[in-house]
């Protein structure tokens, strides 16, 4: 069974990715599973070998990791040469559509990015349009090379013992033209990583400040889900942009989104239309997050929110 | 500084978006057609570095003759010109093989710094700065939200799901920016009316050695086999708050088991 690569998406907080895990359940059903690592693998190879990666090709070094993506593009363009994959999985987050772009073009191949499942014959589905359409779509040139967007499928753990296998890069002076000068973390506690939480709760214009985003904080925590915002909300400075969803923000697609104080305008259904459970509060019964909630409630969310946070405190 | 601002018309993503069923390919014909608003914050970074730096600002867009529109908005900011790639052989050029006819373009035109926007609001696909910077053998620095510019040198700002990232490199170089960037500014009357004039040269494939059959769907990577719409989502239950709202609301997440 030919290789299917799968580029890892890790962090130092948090390991390996759900949205990885979600790449190597996928790509058992493609192939046998090799898993990309940029970084340090050592602490990555179990959890990557619960969910089905049969080896690991491992990279490291400032080579790699202390420049903007072209380095990682090279070590997968020369593993797809030499392996000869069936198909090539990324991450649909920035740095795995970056390298994904950039593959494509080393090898004059096809991509196809954003895919929420992808078939044993590399066709891919993809949701656009704001939630609108599905398309089904497929690469005509070379191998599939597919971003996956996060929280399409659940990850199923299939155990394996990976080999592990040191890759070496020739990075070329054209893949070092941008360095990584600094990374800085910021602390965001314990909370999920939006794209991939189960939970998104959410802040709009009608939350009316920065302060008050504690209360859409509070309900997150006590649901342990992710706090996101709308643009209107990021726009009048009440909550940092990397949290915001909709079209020029995250797409978010979790088992419940709660948006408070959103009216709904298209561009953030844009970001969160694919959720399964939808609910809202909001104060104008007319606004048009209704007509897509699961569950709405008319009111004051400076009311709402409170009480429905005491009660979850009392059922606990 | 010779910067180059790539601007795509898109059908306007406040409104309600269709696929074309004779060939899949996005329905543009009916559609009001906008510059994609990530854009305006490219254009908007151009005219400030020029302003400070001096130098040149030209607009690049490739698309039908109606993108045309789109342009003369885009230099009613305060570009100094444009150039548009056009030819009927183009409809439905898959990312790469738009990279190639845009990279060709970027070729005649000596570019310092070419800017564009993070993402189109209709592919979303955010891939085209690499795809460029790729091809052209030049530095990317990607999902700007802060660029200074210091001789040669350029140093981002970029937003990461972690924190941030401070990446630096000298020009040429593709900078794309979110819309944490900047304010774009409105364009004037004066600034409508002198667009009218600013010269706007049109470049066809024959112009730029690329043959028909490497583009559009013919030459593209990839092709989009079917597509269906999504049943819209309907209005579930919906209560007014009449003092027990938050229980009630809580009550609904419990029956859905998320309490």
């Amino acid at each position: 069974m030919a290789e299917v690569l799968v580029v890892v998406e890790a962090s130092e907080a948090a390991g390996v990715k759900k949205v990885t895990l979600e790449m190597l359940t996928i790509a058992r059903t493609l192939g046998s599973v090799s898993a990309v690592v940029f970084g340090p693998a050592a602490s990555l190879v179990d959890k990557l070998g619960e969910f089905g990666a049969e080896k690991i090709y491992a990279a490291e070094g400032d080579d790699v990791t202390g420049y903007l993506v072209a380095p990682k593009a090279t070590a997968v363009a020369e593993l797809v040469k030499s392996v000869q994959p069936a198909a090539v999985l990324l991450a649909s987050t920035q740095e795995g559509k970056e390298i994904a772009g950039r593959l494509a073009v080393k090898l004059d191949n096809g991509l196809l990015t954003d895919a929420v499942a992808v078939d044993a014959d590399g066709t891919a589905t993809q949701v656009v349009f704001a939630g609108s359409a599905t398309v089904r779509s497929k690469v005509t040139r070379g191998l599939p090379i597919v971003t996956i967007r996060p929280n399409s499928v659940t990850p199923t753990p299939a155990p394996a013992t990976p080999a592990v296998e040191p890759l070496t890069v020739t990075v070329t002076d054209a893949d070092k033209l941008t360095r990584v000068v600094e990374r800085v973390a910021e602390k965001k506690g314990s909370r999920p990583e939006l794209t991939e939480a189960s939970i998104v709760v959410s802040g709009g214009r009608g939350v009316a400040s920065a302060d008050n985003f504690k209360l859409v904080e509070e309900l997150a925590d006590l649901l342990g889900g992710a706090v996101g915002a709308s643009r209107a909300a990021v726009d009048s400075g009440f909550y940092p942009h990397q949290f915001q969803v909709g079209q020029t923000g995250k797409t978010v697609s979790p088992q419940l989104y709660l948006a408070l104080g959103i009216s709904g305008a298209i561009q953030h259904r844009a970001g969160m239309q694919t959720s399964k459970t939808i609910v809202a509060v909001n104060k104008d019964p007319e606004a048009p997050i209704f007509e897509l909630a699961d569950y709405g409630v008319v009111g004051d969310l400076f009311k709402v929110v409170p009480q429905a946070a005491e009660e979850i405190r009392k059922r606990k | 500084m010779n910067i180059v601002v790539l601007v795509k018309q898109v059908p306007d993503s406040g409104a309600p978006r269709e696929l074309d069923a004779s060939d899949n390919t996005v329905e543009r014909a009916s559609a009001n057609n906008v510059i994609n608003e990530m854009d305006e914050y490219a254009i908007e970074e151009a005219l400030k570095i020029k302003e400070a730096h001096g130098g040149e600002v030209t607009v690049l867009t490739m698309g039908p003759a109606g993108a045309g529109d789109s342009i003369r908005k885009a230099l009613s900011m305060g570009p100094d010109k444009a150039v548009h790639v056009t030819d009927d052989a183009l409809h439905g050029s898959c990312a790469v093989t738009t990279s190639k006819v845009l990279a060709a373009a970027l070729g005649t035109l000596a570019a310092d710094l070419v800017i564009c926007g993070a993402e189109s609001t209709d592919g979303r696909v955010q891939v085209m700065p690499h795809m460029l910077a790729e091809r052209l053998g030049i530095a990317a620095l990607t999902g700007a939200r802060k660029l200074t510019v210091d001789g040669a040198q350029l140093t981002v700002e970029r937003q990461t799901d972690e924190g941030y990232e401070i990446v630096t490199a000298a020009t040429p170089a593709v900078v794309s920016v979110w819309d944490t960037i900047n304010e774009p500014r409105y364009p004037s009357f004066k600034g409508i009316m002198a667009a009218k004039k600013k010269p706007v040269q049109t470049l066809s494939l024959a112009d730029l050695g690329i043959a028909a059959d490497e583009v559009g769907a013919a030459g593209s990577t990839s092709a989009v086999l079917e597509f269906a719409k999504r049943p819209p989502r309907t209005a579930g239950t919906k209560v007014t708050d009449e003092g027990d709202g938050g229980n009630a609301l809580v009550t609904y997440l419990a029956s859905e088991k998320f309490v």
